[in-house]
């Protein structure tokens, strides 16, 4: 659905021959890239291909080492620090910048408030707020304080303040990462806005069948280099990634082995409530893995807290092997053989300002003691082990996880549960926000873990995923599981019914 | 070295970068500095007798620092410290006092007195530990009220005047202070043998690396099976427990305790632990460091009463601006790293 306007009209902002190093490692090299009014153009690559430090670049968050920004047609230099947004070019942060504790009407004004002699016209600075968000079909209430907002309705308003300082160009870094399906669709319907209103857009995405949606045209990088850029109908999903891993992707999935129904059942849950969640059961069987789908908040992560021991439970019962098991800390749990990867990998997994070392031996530290001391030694050589088993990539031993790319602390963080040896592993969104690449490692590492004989509760908000994985999907729904889906039935039409209400229990 | 970036695998093993040597030798550097310094103004300055004055004054402060050291790692802070000091100072004058009719002035009393003042401070520490961790509030203020408490504390039990140690216990006593062992005096053995059992503990303990988690990212320690509330705890009650142990090592130097005993010792043995390299958000923390930086202090001091251009009595001001300028330059390595 390109507009026609779109695709004749000259760019607004362009970068010619954008090459960029930090220190000595370069990561962009001589890229060209531009968007028309009107347009959405996407941007593909795996991690570290070197797509945020273009977006960084095309916004004034970073300076090119060599080439230049043209903005309406005149090489121009961004001034640092979003200060381009006076200009009209303004930049939605992954993790949205906005103050939690403010109120969606100073949000939105923040910095350029309405006042007169320096007091501020509340009254007109609400009636504006609102408009601007009826204008934008947006549901919120400006006096809502931010931190109460949903992560969709904070990024709403990101756009309702990227829209108030009247933006010509709106760069969005991995605006569907955190959003379910719903909101997904809402936020594409405001983009249709905006560039019916002849806004630029332009967003990074790893999402390609979206990209395939919204994008006029698409953009690709590898490794820092500028692979292609297309009209977004001439590219297939094949194509994309082909293009983005320089290399055929065989087999994403690795084949499912038949699950065991004679297995032994190794988790039973019965009647689970906690906050959050009501009257979840459910049983695990040794080697399977179990998919849990549902939209974000539909209670999947509040299950795995509450069975872990991070999340009070009121009521229910929880066996493991048939003795009852109740952990009030994560420590019991891990004894117990089960380990709870988080999501959350820079809030919750890793120590990012530490090195791979010790983040990998955190939770397992007991195992690495001679008498009372440390044995740097036999961490090291852990580290090691898991370095080859893992493919974990780092420049160096001197490497802080935080310097990571998402894949490898992905990877590291699967290290680090995988050193407890648990018999059962949740895993939460195993893969977000990674490449492609790294995924089809990550999702082998799974199989083959659950062909060793380790069982597997796959929490995913990737449909694709849960359905190429699974033995077994059990849907959520409002803090209950309303479905479960075997074999044929493991659909993403059925998953999706299920998510919605259209179909299975009512919640 | 990043030519080796083209990210095939690499072997961990390799050395750190060399700037960041550098920076964790900053300390030792300025220690290096303030040795010319007062060399050059002084002749008695790099006496034995001098240097190991100056570090027997810096052990009391010290040993805080050490016990300051694992808490602020641990993203807290203990502003009670000095207060502490003196109120365990004060109650050891008082029991040694009130035991010497019975049991007399020999090791009996001043025993008993050294074991009370350590479980005192054990036991102040754990107060603080709990408020922070069960009672969830904010260390600074929760050592900010015990600052106020433990100081009200000791002028009360002195009656606003001073509390003086019986003459006789004094002399049982004195030896702890002013002794020798292998002619090293005993607050410097005492001092040494902390700092040694400490930066063990802190590089080579699950505790050191559990409090370093801690102050790194309370969440992921949380989610690594690390029991965040009791590591917090024990960094407070082991400063308590330290605070104690310099109380007992500080009584026998004056025999006397009041209202102005140990006042501002928070303040240096902070400024100890930041000079040292230790992040004031917590995440890292080297003991050696600590041990550095009391030294350096205490050569400020004794470089300014060694000359007669700047007032000793400035001697505060100098460590309150040392501690602000530390923490700029932490931030300014953070920022470039």
């Amino acid at each position: 659905m390109p507009i026609e306007a779109g695709t004749q009209a000259p760019p607004v902002l362009a970068a010619n021959r954008i090459s960029k190093s930090f220190g000595e490692i370069p990561v962009l090299f001589s890229v060209d890239f531009d968007v028309r009014a009107g347009e959405v153009h996407a941007i593909i690559g795996e991690n570290g291909a070197g797509k945020s430090t273009l977006i960084k670049i095309l916004s004034g968050f970073e300076q090119p080492t060599s080439g230049t920004i043209a903005y309406d047609g005149r090489v121009v230099t961004l001034p640092p620090n979003g200060e381009a947004e006076a200009l009209g070019i303004v930049l939605i942060h992954q993790e949205f910048n906005l103050a939690e504790h403010l109120r969606v009407v100073d949000s939105i004004f923040l910095g350029r408030e309405i006042a007169r002699g320096g007091i501020m016209d509340l009254g007109q600075m609400r009636e504006r707020a609102r408009e601007l968000l009826q204008t934008l079909h947006v549901d919120v209430d400006p006096n809502a304080r931010i931190d109460t907002l949903s992560v969709a309705d904070k990024q709403m308003v990101e756009i309702a303040k990227a829209i108030s300082r009247d933006a010509r160009v709106l760069i969005m870094d991995e605006p569907t990462a955190v959003l379910s399906l719903g909101e997904t669709e809402t936020l594409f319907e405001q983009i249709h806005r905006l560039t019916a209103r002849g806004v630029a857009i332009v967003f990074i995405s790893h999402k390609l069948d979206e990209v395939m949606r919204i994008a006029d045209r698409v953009t690709v990088l590898r490794d820092g280099q500028l692979i292609a850029t297309v009209e977004a109908r001439d590219l297939t999903p094949d194509s994309a990634a082909r293009m983005m891993v320089g290399r055929e992707l065989h087999n994403l999935y690795p084949p499912k082995h038949e699950p065991d129904v004679d297995a032994p059942r190794v988790l039973s849950v019965r009647h689970l409530s906690a906050p959050g969640i009501r009257d979840v059961s459910f049983d695990l069987r040794k080697g399977e893995i179990l998919g849990f789908a549902g939209l974000v908040g539909s209670g999947r992560t509040a299950v795995a807290e509450a069975i872990v021991g991070l999340r009070h439970r009121t009521s229910g019962e929880i066996e493991v092997n048939g003795r009852v098991a109740h952990f009030a800390s994560v420590a019991q749990s891990l004894a117990a053989g089960i380990a709870y990867m988080t999501k959350d990998r820079k809030g919750k997994g890793l120590l990012t300002n530490m090195g791979l070392r010790p983040n990998l031996t955190l939770l397992t530290l007991r195992r690495h003691l001679r008498g009372v001391f440390l044995d740097t030694g036999s961490e090291t050589r852990a580290l090691e082990r898991a370095v080859r088993r893992f493919d974990i990539r780092a420049r160096d031993a001197s490497v802080r996880a935080g310097q990571l790319s998402g894949g490898n602390q992905q990877k590291l963080m699967l290290g680090k549960t995988m050193e407890s040896e648990p018999a059962i592993i949740i895993m939460d969104e195993p893969t977000r926000g990674i490449d492609v690449g790294t995924k089809q490692q990550i999702y082998h590492i799974i199989a083959a873990l659950a062909a060793e004989g380790k069982s597997i509760i796959l929490i995913s908000s990737e449909l694709q995923e849960v359905i190429g994985l699974s033995h077994r999907v059990l849907v959520m729904r409002f803090g209950r599981i309303v479905g479960e889906l075997v074999g044929d039935q493991i659909s993403e039409e059925q998953i999706v019914r299920h998510q919605m209400g259209i179909e299975g229990k009512a919640a | 070295m990043s030519t080796a970036a083209t990210e095939q695998q690499t072997p961990p093993p390799r050395p750190a970068r060399i700037r960041f040597r550098l920076g964790a030798l900053g300390p030792l550097l300025a220690l290096l500095l303030l040795m010319i310094l007062g060399a050059a103004l002084n002749g008695n300055f790099l006496t034995v007798a001098n240097m190991a004055n100056i570090v027997a004054r810096a052990s009391f402060i010290g040993i805080i620092a050490i016990g300051a050291t694992f808490v602020i790692t641990s993203g807290g802070i203990d502003l009670s410290v000095g207060s502490m000091a003196a109120f365990i100072a004060g109650m050891i004058i008082i029991i040694v006092n009130s035991l010497v009719p019975s049991l007399g002035a020999g090791w009996g009393s001043v025993g008993i007195g050294i074991a009370a003042g350590l479980v005192i401070g054990l036991i102040g520490g754990a107060a603080n530990g709990a408020l922070v961790t069960i009672g969830r509030i904010e260390p600074f203020i929760v050592t900010l009220g015990s600052l106020g408490i433990f100081r009200a504390l000791i002028t009360f039990l002195a009656n606003g005047g001073t509390l003086n140690l019986n003459f006789q216990a004094s002399d049982t006593y004195s030896p702890l202070y002013s002794g020798s062992l292998l002619w090293i005096p005993v607050p410097i053995v005492i001092f040494v043998l902390v700092a040694i059992v400490a930066e063990v503990a802190m590089r080579r303990t699950t505790f050191g690396r559990h409090i370093a988690a801690i102050g790194s990212n309370e969440q992921v320690a949380r989610y690594s099976a690390i029991k965040v509330d009791r590591v917090r705890l024990t960094t407070y009650a082991l400063q308590g427990l330290l605070v104690g142990l310099a109380a007992v090592l500080y009584v026998p130097k004056f025999g006397s305790a009041n209202s102005s005993t140990a006042v501002l010792w928070e303040l240096q043995a902070i400024a100890a632990v930041i000079i040292g390299g230790t992040t004031l958000r917590g995440g890292f923390g080297r003991i050696w460091g600590t041990v550095v930086g009391v030294i350096i202090l205490e050569l400020i001091g004794n470089i300014l009463n060694l000359q007669n251009l700047i007032s000793p009595y400035l001697n505060q001001a100098f460590q309150g601006a040392i501690i602000i300028i530390a923490v700029l330059l932490q931030r300014s390595r953070r920022t470039t790293a």
